[in-house]
């Protein structure tokens, strides 16, 4: 705190009320510091890099290059690369929402047993993402994959190189993130589903109204701010996929196939040592972020209903 | 009329049941061939034959997990990372939440949605900054880079617990005010206690998200004697499968997801109930 901000306070405050101020602020002293170390001062520190030549032991001022970092980005053809990946696994999204909303549906009647249901399509988010990576890398196996040995058993033919192939490897990428995450869609989305008054859906029926039409005209507006959630951090996850693609296909796959941003900053930042090239696609991947967070946020009068 | 009508739902009920239960076994139906190829031998699970049922069932793989020194220390690394960062940063986490809802200050929406922000930013680009800062200070033999962050509270817990308490009159500060009670005490007395059920779950939802993490730990960490569990599983993978030791690569994923999976059957009501109001009201 600086005596600047301190001073007109002190002058419109009481004495009490100076108490109550210094309190309030010291309580939340941990996670504000907290932020300037490890958000605010790296987010600089970053900027700063992405103008370097830096390798991340030679003296980083002295690398100065300017845009140039940024420059090379926009020419380079892997970041193109794996720019298109990383939005091609978005294609999830949709899928997920889809689906969820459907179980969640379909979950949202009064049947026995239902919770049990809920639990079990719940399972994998609370998995270790590692763990099921890794599992999934054995169930996508080529030669005794799970995957492929039911499709032998039940078509007679071998099924397709899921990781090894350009194209099976960005399906199977998806596959495993809607897996993964179904349980988070039907969670929200019955959530959204059981604040929808049920008189909304008797009203229509008697105006002659049909299921599908239910659902289009009632359902689905209703539930958007569900569907707005799911799709921001959707995007701002999907942005930064990284983990799965590691552990699943290690060398980023055939061609590169599968590697995502966040994945060849790691190899650029960490493995090749160019801290400054990496910390320049770092910097342009959130700026990305925010701008379509930001239009999003912009866009959702045009879409998201609220029930008042 | 009615009766028919009751008669539709029933079978429309069933349907989607069925529906339903079909879905369910194939989200469950890769963690359950994870489960029975622990049980496998090697041969079992690398023959051309499709097989689901282990036959003979082999228990020691997990004995063989059990007994590798690594393993055991995983969980002894990320237990050492996930109980100071718990204790000390649910205290600050709910410390700061209830300053942020109930007490008056200068700056404070400020603060807050600057804090708020930070949850848009990508670890992507703090990660190399972050691994620099900690290089520097040596923490990289260690498991400080895993715990220090976490002391200062956790945004998310943060917003959740101030969430939680705008539905507790903002009088009762007032009242305790008078009764000559201080801040500190009003915080430890009287709103800890109110808090305690929500606190409780985003700690678990918290200790889930260290157990599982797996980044932070790859990045920061570079001594193997401070690996954390996930870190270990992802070596186990790499150095057992290229003799196809799949059953014991299986054996330790499948332990290293049962606690939190415990941990879910038990709390479930509450872990859902948490997950669904962070996406309604986000």
């Amino acid at each position: 705190m600086n005596v600047s901000e301190v001073r007109p306070v002190k002058k419109k405050m009481s004495k009490a009320a100076l108490t109550e101020h210094r309190w309030g602020l010291a309580f939340v002293a941990p996670p504000f510091i907290g932020f300037l170390l490890f958000m605010a001062f790296p987010i600089v520190f970053a900027f700063v890099a992405s103008l370097t030549k830096w390798n991340g032991m030679n003296d980083m001022l002295d690398q100065f290059c300017g845009l140039q970092n940024y420059v090379k980005l926009m020419g380079d053809e892997k970041f193109w690369k794996v720019l298109g990946n990383t939005v091609i696994y978005m294609l999830g999204i949709p899928i997920g929402m889809i689906l969820g909303l459907v179980i969640a549906v379909g979950m949202n009647r009064k049947i026995r047993g239902i919770k049990v249901l809920r639990t079990l399509y719940y399972i994998p988010v609370v998995s270790s993402l590692v763990a099921v990576a890794i599992l999934w890398m054995w169930v996508f196996n080529y030669d005794y994959g799970l995957l492929n040995s039911i499709i032998k058993f039940l078509t007679g033919s071998h099924g397709p190189n899921w990781l090894g192939d350009e194209t099976w490897v960005k399906v199977s990428m998806i596959i495993f993130m809607v897996w993964k995450g179904l349980g988070t869609s039907i969670i929200l989305y019955l959530a959204g589903l059981q604040g929808i008054p049920r008189d909304y859906y008797e009203a229509a029926t008697i105006d002659g109204a049909n299921g599908w039409n239910l659902f289009r005209h009632i359902t689905v507006p209703l539930v958007s701010p569900v569907t707005f959630y799911l799709l921001i951090t959707g995007l701002i996850g999907g942005f930064q996929v990284f983990v799965e693609v590691l552990v699943m296909v290690p060398s980023g796959g055939l061609d590169y196939s599968a590697a995502t941003v966040v994945f060849y900053l790691y190899e650029k930042a960490f493995t090749s040592r160019q801290m400054g090239y990496g910390s320049a696609m770092a910097f342009l991947l959130s700026l990305i972020i925010f701008v379509i967070t930001a239009i999003n946020f912009r866009a959702q009068d045009k879409w998201v209903k609220t029930m008042d | 009329m009615t009766l028919q009508r009751n008669k539709k739902t029933k079978l429309v009920d069933t349907i989607v049941l069925i529906l339903l239960i079909l879905g369910a076994v194939a989200m469950v139906f890769p963690l359950v061939y994870m489960v029975f190829s622990s049980f496998m031998t090697k041969n079992q699970i690398l023959s051309a034959e499709f097989s689901i049922i282990p036959d003979p069932w082999k228990f020691g793989k997990y004995t063989e997990v059990l007994q590798r020194p690594e393993f055991l220390r995983g969980v002894r690394n990320t237990l050492m990372v996930a109980i100071p960062v718990l204790v000390v940063g649910g205290f600050t986490s709910s410390l700061a939440a209830f300053s942020f809802s109930k007490l008056q200050f200068k700056g404070k929406n400020g603060i807050f949605l600057g804090l708020l922000a930070t949850m848009m930013i990508p670890f992507a680009v703090v990660m190399i900054p972050q691994y620099v800062m900690f290089t520097k200070m040596q923490w990289t033999n260690s498991l400080l880079p895993l715990i220090i962050p976490g002391l200062f509270g956790n945004v998310g817990v943060i917003f959740f617990l101030r969430q939680n308490l705008t539905s507790i009159p903002s009088t009762l500060v007032e009242a305790a005010k008078i009764d000559g009670c201080g801040y500190f005490r009003i915080y430890y007395q009287i709103f800890l206690p109110l808090m305690k059920g929500a606190l409780m779950t985003q700690l678990i939802l918290w200790f889930m998200g260290i157990w599982n993490d797996y980044l932070a730990p790859t990045i920061f960490i570079q001594d193997d004697e401070w690996f954390t569990l996930q870190v270990v599983i992802r070596s186990f993978n790499s150095y057992y499968a290229v003799n196809s030791d799949y059953p014991l690569i299986m054996a330790a994923s499948v332990l290293s997801i049962l606690p939190t999976l415990l941990l879910f059957f038990f709390f479930q009501r509450y872990i859902i109930e948490s997950v669904a109001i962070s996406g309604v009201k986000g």
